[in-house]
């Protein structure tokens, strides 16, 4: 299991919680995972986020790798300048 | 991915200082920016823009003006469908107003004719009804329930319910971890204050500029400065309702951006008034239309609270960051509360942000964008703190800096970085020590930047005669052309000189992310050396073809395929030249390519240090020496690495001295031009001295971060410990101009 | 309205254009002559980015009316190099990085070719205030008053 971490708002459309534990093995399997346990993310995931992965950021990388001892943050989109 | 360091001496041609490949063109007058571009039959486009900060546009009547002799198109938001795909939709209401002028200087309709003076004259003729609206203009005031609304579909999201009624609030984030109540609990010494900033524009001495041609068969070619031609490709197609194929974007030389030009403004315009006259189209904006009309970056109010022990450990980090984005959702607030604490380490964090809707226009990124105005809140409760417990304000850093492993403000543990070191060397150097003389301060400040990758497309190819041409799709708005040539002279073995970059356009490489998050050296950079990795290993495959060895019989050394070890035969080296020379009787053409979405980018951590002084009987600050301290991981060309350093800090320099978005009564903007709108000048300014510190970013194979923004993050934050100094009392409020500082001073002595 | 003929001398070559009465001397050179090494950073003469000589005098071309030119000598950027010899501020431009973008460039060096052919010697102080009306958003002007007095030096010496 890969415990994903939610930034602090990101809470509210997931029912309060902080963090889920998903079966996955890469971050679409991951966000499917997430979707199916709290429906409220999915506009959020569809709409393009950011993960985190070991203090490593990745932006649109479907089929990066996550282990379960992985420490997983999802993050707002991030764009600069 | 990090395999060549400097510590093995690896490095040949990186960090060396070679001219730029652009160079020549540019200091002769020959380099072609947006506005030097000129097609046959080409007409001139002007752009109406709204003189009301926000006004319902009851009709549009443009009969007149067409029937002007030499006008050729007149367009409104009737001649753009509504059936755009939701992610461009307010980027084209942006571009064009649809029913309701959201801000002075929004666009409202557009020209095209034989000529600027009947252009101009064209625009009189368009007679727009206006029901003009209550407007707001100021972050604080547009919080508030009985403020006017900008749009009526837009509630507030991210918070723990829906609301039923809609706001200017167009969002709440949240970050952090522990508890900050308890966090603050068992702080010995509390410092909280309120700040506020003004908006400032990036300031790009380029307007935007254009030229499109589109044909009535849907084919079109557009010519713009941007910092992202695929960017522009993908939503004008979008917006024109064309096939991305058929619209072949070229990227001019960009005559600055700094996130400015990330996104578009006036290139939709020229397609579409090409696509109704039968004509290419040039627009270019008026320095009024670039202030009034394009990004500017957030005003902000915030609120920040830090609690330490007197041993002076952190223990409790806490903010509220209120951003206006202008008339739209996407302020950076964000990354604002992302990046507020990240330069720290504390049990208990907290940021809550607010995306706040106000009738301006739609904020653009500005170097890292919502970071500069949340490290000067920050650094400035961390200065005053470290003060209340009586400890040096780089000790008291160095204690509370994050390292590797600490968990970040922004959820997961930082990996190896380069604050400490940026700190250390702080401490150490002489600027830290000089004396200061009468009415001056010495402040310090520490800032946080993420870096970014992205999507990159990347391709090489050798000449006959052992020259490269690379090709990115990155825009180089820096010298960026110059690292490239270093880094695939570097790992070909050949000299700088033998390579050449181009910026491809739209239609000849693959889709390429715009250059933002300080993404192009580190990307096209990554791809580029994996793309000449790639064409070495067909070199060494036909240096073996004409060996008649096995291919992993050959190696690639110093610009040569050679045997590769006792077995593989006594063969003379082969330079890339001798090899390239065969290449038609070897197979054919020799490339390397690489595609990729770039991962790994590095974090980058800068401290700035500045003196100034402030004149007592006018509040005048002057700024008398400054050092950038920052991480970049590995400087490929270093003087553009100094010179990145050296412009973010002025650039911040100006935001926090001189630079502001003045609103009148009216929602007007009052200050649109250089001449009241003060960016720094030469005179105004010492020299820029840096140092540059090497931690090596593992995800790059040289070691890159990137270096364009975090230079921006924390010069307020310096100055305004420096200038709170100098004047024995807190600045809170940007910009520090001789008014505010003198009032801040005579509030002090009241 | 009926144009204006005008007659001068652009970097040594006599030129004759016609234009409008109320037309800049800037959108002259750039969209009749197609001598578009002169930007428009803003039209009003603060940013500097237009500057060329008018009868060996440092203007904003955007201030300068094109039928001003009338009977005068005009020297642009496209005239500073010597055939394919650049002028000693153009190559310490390039050596010293003092440029980014560019497009504050060919102002930037016109501007410092009149001081330097005024003033041999300046000190930093001078360099800046004499710059000081040419904007430039990307360097910090370090590099920029580096190079301007590294040619200084040079060209004393040489």
């Amino acid at each position: 299991m890969v415990k994903v971490n939610l930034w602090g708002s990101l809470k509210s459309a997931a029912s309060g919680r902080a963090s889920i534990d998903v079966e996955a093995q890469t971050i679409r399997q991951m966000f499917r995972a997430l979707g199916e346990q709290e429906p409220g993310l999915v506009p959020i995931l569809d709409s393009g986020i950011t993960v985190a992965i070991d203090g490593q950021i990745y932006r649109d990388d479907w089929f990066k790798e996550v282990d379960d001892d992985s420490e997983v943050y999802l993050l707002p989109r991030m764009e600069g300048g | 991915m990090l395999d060549k360091t400097a510590e093995n001496g690896e490095f040949k041609v990186i960090g060396t200082r070679p001219e730029r490949p652009d160079g020549v063109d540019k200091v002769t007058g020959r380099a072609r920016f947006g506005a030097d571009m000129v097609m046959p039959g080409m007409l001139i486009g002007k752009v109406l823009r709204s003189p009301h900060a926000h006004a319902n546009i009851k009709s549009i009547d443009t009969s007149a003006a067409e029937a002007l002799e030499g006008v050729k198109a007149v367009i409104t938001a009737a001649d753009f469908t509504a059936d755009v795909p939701e992610a461009e939709y307010d980027t084209m209401v942006n571009c064009i107003a649809h029913g309701k002028a959201l801000y002075d200087g929004h666009g409202v309709a557009a020209v095209a004719a034989t000529s600027r003076s009947i252009a101009n004259k064209a625009l009189k003729l368009i007679k727009v009804e206006y029901e003009v609206l209550p407007h707001v203009t100021d972050v604080e005031e547009a919080c508030k329930d009985d403020a006017p609304l900008l749009h009526d579909n837009i509630f507030t999201e991210g918070l723990e319910e829906t609301p039923t009624t809609p706001s200017n609030i167009s969002g709440r984030v949240q970050f952090g971890h522990g508890d900050v109540d308890e966090g603050f609990a068992a702080a010995d010494k509390v410092v909280e204050r309120k700040f506020r900033t003004e908006a400032t524009h990036q300031g790009y001495i380029e307007p935007h500029a254009c030229v499109g041609n589109l044909s009535p068969d849907g084919t079109g070619e557009l010519w713009c400065c941007t910092q992202g031609h695929f960017m522009v490709r993908n939503s004008c197609a979008a917006i024109l309702g064309l096939d991305i194929s058929r619209l072949r974007v070229t990227a001019s030389e960009i005559g600055g951006g700094f996130g400015g030009k990330t996104t578009i403004f006036i290139e939709p315009l020229a397609l579409a008034l090409s696509r109704k006259a039968g004509r290419p189209v040039k627009l270019v904006m008026s320095r009024d239309e670039v202030f009034r009309a394009t990004g500017p970056t957030s005003s902000a109010s915030m609120w920040i609270k830090i609690g330490a022990k007197n041993d002076g450990t952190i223990t409790a980090m806490e903010g509220l960051l209120k951003y206006q984005g202008g008339a739209f959702k996407g302020s950076w607030v964000s990354l604002g509360c992302m990046t507020a604490f990240a330069c720290y380490r504390a049990d208990h964090m907290k940021t809550v942000g607010y995306d706040v809707l106000v009738n301006r226009p739609r904020a653009a990124a500005y170097r890292a964008p919502g970071a500069p105005m949340a490290a000067f809140a920050v650094e400035s409760v961390v200065t005053e703190l470290a003060g209340e417990l009586g400890r040096d304000p780089l000790e008291f850093r160095l204690q509370n800096a994050a390292k590797e492993g600490d968990q970040s403000s922004y959820g997961p543990k930082h990996r190896a970085h380069g604050l400490m070191e940026t700190l250390e060397q702080a401490k150490a150097h002489d600027h830290y020590n000089a004396p200061l003389g009468p009415n001056q301060g010495r402040g310090v400040a520490c800032g946080f930047w993420f870096n970014f990758g992205g999507q990159t497309s990347t391709s090489l190819n050798i000449g006959a005669d052992g020259t490269v041409n690379v090709s990115v799709g990155t825009v180089d708005v820096g010298g960026s052309r110059a690292s490239m040539c270093l880094m695939v002279a570097e790992e070909l073995g050949v000299p700088y000189e033998k390579v050449r970059c181009v910026v491809a356009d739209t239609s000849s490489l693959g889709h390429n992310d715009i250059t933002d998050g300080s993404r192009t050296t580190f990307s096209s950079g990554m791809a580029l050396i994996l793309s000449a990795r790639d064409a070495k290993q067909k070199l060494c495959a036909r240096a073996a073809k004409i060996w008649e060895i096995p291919e992993d019989a050959v190696e690639w050394v110093d610009g040569h395929a050679r045997p590769a070890g006792p077995n593989a035969g006594e063969f003379d080296p082969m330079s890339l030249a001798e090899v390239a020379g065969k290449a038609e009787t070897t197979g054919g053409p020799i490339a390397g390519h690489h595609e990729c979405n770039a991962r790994g980018a590095g974090v980058s951590f800068a401290t700035h240090m500045v003196d100034t002084e402030v004149d007592p009987e006018t509040g005048r600050v002057t700024v008398l020496r400054y050092t950038v301290f920052q991480d970049a991981g590995k400087a490929i060309h270093p003087a553009y690495v100094e010179g990145q350093f050296q412009g973010g800090a002025v650039q911040g320099i100006g935001w926090a001295i001189n630079e502001e978005y003045i609103y009148g009564e009216d929602g007007r903007l009052q200050n649109a031009g250089f001449l009241d709108y003060r960016i720094p000048v030469a005179s105004d300014l010492p020299m820029i001295d840096t140092v540059i510190i090497e931690t090596p970013n593992k995800g790059h194979p040289y070691g890159v971060r990137g270096v364009g923004e975090t230079s921006i993050v924390p010069p307020m934050a310096a100055i305004a410990n420096s200038v709170s100094a100098a004047a024995g009392v807190r600045l809170t409020e940007l910009p520090m101009s001789p008014p505010r500082v003198l009032k801040a001073m005579d509030d002090a002595k009241a | 309205m009926s144009q204006v003929h005008v007659h001068t001398k652009i970097n040594g070559d006599t030129t004759e254009f016609l234009c409008e009465a109320d037309e800049p001397l800037l959108d002259v050179l750039r969209d009749r002559l197609g001598l578009t090494g002169a930007k428009e950073g803003c039209g009003t003469g603060d940013c500097g980015a237009c500057s060329v000589m008018v009868d060996d005098r440092l203007v904003c071309s955007c201030l300068v009316l094109g039928a001003e030119a009338e009977g005068r000598t005009i020297e642009t950027i496209e005239g500073m190099a010597d055939g394919e010899k650049l002028h000693p501020l153009q190559q310490k431009f390039l050596d010293h990085a003092a440029l980014q973008c560019g497009i504050c460039t060919p102002g930037f060096l016109v501007a410092a070719k009149a001081l330097l052919d005024h003033n041999p010697d300046p000190t930093e102080t001078e360099v800046r205030y004499w710059l000081a009306g040419n904007l430039c958003r990307c360097t910090g002007y370090d590099k920029i008053v580096r190079a301007v007095m590294d040619t200084a030096a040079e060209m004393r010496g040489a």
